[in-house]
């Protein structure tokens, strides 16, 4: 069992999948990125870093799986079911989009949320409003969002999380069962969604959007990082749209602070000042 | 000074940060099991008596001496360069989000010996390797004793795991903090 890292091999380990691969975990924040790198060693039976790079470098698309066991994926259908119905009651009859709703999901992982969002959206009948962007900087993760293929044994979590977000159906109606391990949501509810493979750290402005979710995400970075990741979402929000970070997530220590006026302190609910 | 518990624990932590002195020297992290879906009310029990406030930090929020810091319900709570919290949704650990093990283990990895750990009362293993790693570190550990424990699980395996500076009931923890 691996129980330290020197923080000297983390960044030896970063500079080098820098370099190589197109990846930048820089800043992203030590505590949780040892963590993970420790769990991956784990997982793979390895030794050290060293041995980690050793493996990078000598098979094919191993970075891949890299990227996706060190970027945390865990995440659950109406995650926060407060956080949904304040959207639902009390943001979305605000959304005065000229034409259609226009929504990013920033880092989607596996597409819980995208699908929270799609259901929300069909029961509050502005689906057909309403054009989403989903983007994670992991293919395999979008794969899972697209199919929309999860473990059953997850479902008795989303099911009270949606219950308590008091929708009007159960989520079972959303979905059938594959086999006894696997259930397959409906694939029409993501026809109005555009998978995009994008990473957030590139900080490249794409479009502009009326809501930005971007929950439990920069939790993973730094505060330079977070800084940079917020105004890029500064500068792909019309005025007026709203951004939606996680319950315990602020934005209040990055620059772009200064031009959202904040709409739900406590589920950090920011919206972009018109002037 | 993190502390760790789980059931039975809240007794013990509200009478410590009842008779902690406002001059308390250093910042409290408690890293206390918790129910995954109630995110408020616990705060707001320990404040009652405390003369310390208590709060849930925010991601990336500063730490500051005098002050506690309950880990909130779902997130795994870890100290961050640039001495701020970090928060993470990663995989639960011994079944536990927050983990204890977790917080141990970074606090431990950035403050060496100049971090204590105490483990108090609880029903599951959670937390003793966390207090091994930090002892290996050269931090100073206190494990309730097991006899006073409403659940001596927790501190049995932490004593299991690592052979703590003090074993101490809850007035003999104060005690030592007060000392500080």
């Amino acid at each position: 069992m691996i129980e330290d890292i020197e923080l000297k091999q983390l960044k030896n380990l970063i500079a080098h999948i820098k370099e190589k691969y197109q990846y930048d975990f820089t800043d992203y924040a030590m505590s949780s990125f040892k963590r993970r790198v420790i769990r991956l060693l784990e997982i793979f039976n390895l030794d050290s870093v060293e041995s980690l790079i050793h493996k990078i470098d000598g098979e094919k698309s191993f970075i891949e799986t890299v990227v996706k066991e060190i970027t945390v994926n865990t995440t659950e259908m109406f995650r926060d079911p407060s956080f949904w119905r304040k959207l639902r009651d009390e943001i979305f009859p605000e959304i005065n989009a000229v034409n259609k709703i226009r929504i990013w999901h920033a880092a989607c992982s596996s597409g819980e949320e995208v699908y929270s969002m799609c259901i929300m959206l069909k029961e509050l009948d502005l689906w057909d409003k309403c054009q989403i962007v989903a983007s994670d900087l992991n293919e395999d993760v979008l794969d899972t969002a697209k199919k929309g293929v999860y473990f059953n044994r997850n479902m008795e979590v989303n099911e009270a999380n949606y219950q308590r977000f008091e929708g009007k159906k159960k989520l079972s109606e959303y979905y059938t069962q594959l086999n006894p391990e696997l259930v397959q949501f409906d694939p029409r509810l993501i026809s109005n969604v555009n998978f995009y493979k994008y990473d957030l750290v590139k900080n490249q402005p794409f479009s502009k959007f009326d809501l930005i979710l971007c929950r439990n995400v920069m939790i993973y970075f730094n505060i330079e990082l977070q800084n940079r990741v917020v105004e890029l979402f500064d500068g792909s929000l019309f005025k007026g749209g709203y951004l939606a970070v996680g319950s315990k997530e602020t934005i209040a220590w990055c620059n772009a602070a200064k031009n959202f006026s904040t709409i739900s302190a406590e589920e950090k609910v920011y919206k972009k000042l018109v002037v | 000074m993190v502390i760790g518990g789980s059931a039975g624990s809240f007794p013990v932590v509200s009478k410590i940060l009842q008779s902690l002195p406002k001059s308390f020297p250093l910042p409290i992290v408690l890293c206390l099991h918790r129910l995954k879906h109630i995110r408020h009310g616990f705060v707001e029990a320990l404040s009652i008596k405390s003369t310390l406030p208590v709060s849930e930090p925010n991601d990336k929020e500063i730490v500051r001496p005098g002050r506690a810091y309950l880990a909130p319900a779902n997130y795994h709570m870890y100290l961050e360069l640039g001495n701020t919290f970090a928060l993470s949704t990663d995989e639960m650990v011994n079944f536990s989000r927050p983990a204890i093990d977790l917080t141990f283990d970074s606090v431990s990895y950035i403050h060496r010996d100049k971090m204590i750990g105490i483990m108090l009362s609880g029903a599951n293993s959670d937390g003793a390797q966390g207090i091994y790693l930090a002892k290996k570190r050269g931090a100073t550990t206190i494990v309730q004793d097991p006899d006073e424990a409403t659940m001596r699980t927790m501190p049995d395996a932490a004593l299991r795991k690592h052979k703590p500076d003090h074993i101490l009931n809850s007035d003999g923890i104060i005690n030592f903090l007060k000392q500080l």
